[in-house]
């Protein structure tokens, strides 16, 4: 593609070396490529490495000072005070109230997931299989805040879910749940049901790309070897199929964990008043502007994170994403 | 490799993998049905009747248009940042081997792995820290980081299925450095950068978690939204504004697969 433009410069077999600036520069380069790749480096390595890399040890540093109760300054002095803090009755309950919200996202994730990805990658095929990885790319990439609003809608107590039921004379079993303690609440929309509802909706494709790509792995005559040898689907699907998506379905849960954990958005849109982790890092840095214990919260999920990763990896989930 | 043709799918993976897809369509729908409602008061279904009087009312809405503006601004500059360093970084890492180098891709995808509300924090303690009041430029600071990921992802993907013997060749044939990039390198990766700084535009025009700790006073069209879902003030005008949300973000979506779509890389698999 590039020959009818060199050609017109080389007349001669041996080109005479470039002139100026640009000449010198070129042959600098050519002569030392560690310095090219060097200069290549600095400006991502410099913005990621100072600005992001520093923002967060600055941010683990304050985890470590503490905020003095009667002036509410902040006291610049090391000290593990703050996470002895993180370890009060009503702090502890927000992580475990957060790692089981967590832990159930992933989990339905999972079981919504695996039929679209199966079908997607063992029985889609042209136009079909563009469709479904469309369908999949668009609600991912769809704003974030519109699908939240969207389900603010449908879950209104005025709202299309109310309808539907009542067209369907099944009233009886919403107003069930919701009497349910924990679960339930004056309507879905402040309820936790409501908040792992969105959760799931809005994490959902984060699952179905990692485990389609295991699944797309999988060769076809494998299953079909196994119902040959006489295994019901069933069989197939616990000895076969689902071993082989595991290391798929870690890799995406991955980001439903991940992402439930640091969110605050959804639960304090849809859902009650008692508090994730997320939240209780915008409110202890924003009203309360204990920055401390804010830097300790978010040690949690990171720590946490830093354990999932771990394990992920040892069970080979990288090689899926 | 199958043995036999086209095997159909099971009555039930068929139905579950329907539902599934419905699940995750479903509720995008209704936004387009919400913008024409009547209804101003509530989220009432079915809606009362149907009118177009909330475009126009939103479309002289001056604070809508503010927060459209500036989010369109902090996006494309974001953009060009990330553009410019996940090259950079993309090219440095895939044309050789150097002590250090899983460490980089580690640092470039982190900002996107740990929850946006770690990045959001800490930069905002870092910006209390260094004294820097909030801007345009903060805003920035915190979208460039997160973006750069996407465009790094698309450009390896693509300088992987480049063979290097092309750059060889080149300057065998007396192209000069400059020469070669511009002339071999760049139309060779110039889709996958346009899919790559699509996907950066799209992540950052819908970006609010970050955000909201880097903006300060400053609306972005999330931040609006974000205002209006906590304290509804006109919910006819935001059901308007979510709906061209959504179209606005759709488009740059459909034109990066296009663009990616014969390659073996997921252009979206990033976010």
């Amino acid at each position: 593609m590039t020959i009818v433009a060199l050609n017109s410069k080389s007349a001669s077999a041996i080109l005479p070396r470039g002139g100026g600036v640009r000449g010198a520069l070129s042959d600098l380069f050519w002569r030392k490529p560690k310095l090219l790749l060097l200069l290549m480096l600095l400006p991502p390595v410099l913005w990621l490495g100072i600005v992001y890399v520093g923002s967060l040890f600055a941010l683990l540093l304050q985890s470590f000072f503490s905020i003095d109760e009667f002036s509410g300054l902040i006291n610049r002095q090391f000290t593990l005070k703050t996470y002895g803090d993180l370890l009060q009755a009503a702090n502890l309950d927000i992580i475990l109230r957060t790692v089981t919200m967590a832990a159930l996202v992933t989990f339905a994730s999972a079981i919504i997931a695996f039929p679209i990805a199966y079908y997607a990658a063992r029985y889609a095929r042209g136009r079909w299989k563009a469709l479904f990885y469309l369908g999949v790319m668009l609600p991912l990439w769809s704003s974030y805040l519109v699908k939240i609003y969207a389900w603010k809608l449908i879950l209104a107590k005025e709202g299309i879910l109310t309808w539907l039921l009542a067209k369907l004379h099944l009233l009886w079993l919403l107003d069930g749940w919701l009497s349910l303690p924990v679960v339930g609440g004056n309507s879905l929309s402040v309820s936790s049901t409501g908040t792992f509802i969105v959760f799931v909706y809005v994490w959902l494709p984060f699952m179905i790309l990692p485990v389609q790509a295991a699944l797309e792995r999988v060769p076809g005559n494998l299953v079909e070897a196994s119902s040959d040898l006489g295994a019901s689907p069933g069989q197939t699907f616990r000895n076969v199929l689902f071993p082989l998506a595991l290391p798929g379905i870690v890799a995406g849960s991955i980001f439903t964990f991940s992402l439930t954990l640091g969110d605050y958005i959804i639960p304090q849109i849809i859902g009650t008043s008692r508090l994730f982790i997320g939240q209780a890092v915008y409110s202890q840095q924003g009203t309360a502007g204990n920055i401390p214990l804010a830097a300790a919260f978010t040690v949690v999920p990171i720590v946490i994170m830093g354990l999932y990763l771990w394990g992920a990896k040892r069970m080979g989930a990288f090689d899926a994403l | 490799m199958r043995s036999d043709g086209s095997p159909s799918a099971p009555l039930g993976l068929k139905i579950a993998a329907a539902c599934g897809l419905l699940f995750l369509h479903l509720p995008i729908f209704l936004i387009f049905v919400y913008a024409f409602t009547t209804e101003e008061k509530s989220f009432a279904w079915p809606p009362p009747g149907l009118t177009m009087q909330w475009f126009a009312v939103t479309w002289n809405r001056p604070d809508v248009w503010e927060a459209l503006s500036l989010s369109v601004r902090v996006a494309a500059i974001s953009t060009l940042v990330a553009l410019v360093l996940g090259t950079l970084c993309a090219a440095a890492v895939s044309r050789t081997r150097f002590f250090g180098r899983e460490t980089i891709s580690l640092l470039v995808i982190l900002p996107i792995a740990l929850p946006g509300i770690i990045t959001g924090i800490a930069l905002r303690s870092a910006f209390s820290l260094a004294e820097i009041p909030f801007s345009f430029w903060t805003i920035v600071l915190g979208h460039a980081t997160f973006c750069v990921v996407v465009v790094y992802n698309n450009a390896v993907a693509r300088f992987r299925r480049t063979s290097g013997s092309m750059i060889e060749a080149s300057m065998d044939l007396g192209a000069d450095g400059f020469q070669t990039f511009r002339h071999v390198v760049l139309p060779n990766i110039a889709t996958a950068l346009l899919a790559g700084g699509m996907l950066a535009f799209a992540l950052s025009f819908d970006e609010v978690i970050v955000t909201t700790f880097t903006a300060g006073q400053q609306q972005t069209l999330p931040i609006w939204m974000l205002e209006e879902l906590i304290r509804p003030r006109q919910r006819p005008v935001t059901n308007v504004v979510a709906m061209v949300v959504v179209l606005v973000t759709l488009l740059p979506i459909l034109v990066a697969y296009y663009l990616t779509r014969d390659g073996d890389q997921i252009a979206g698999s990033g976010k």
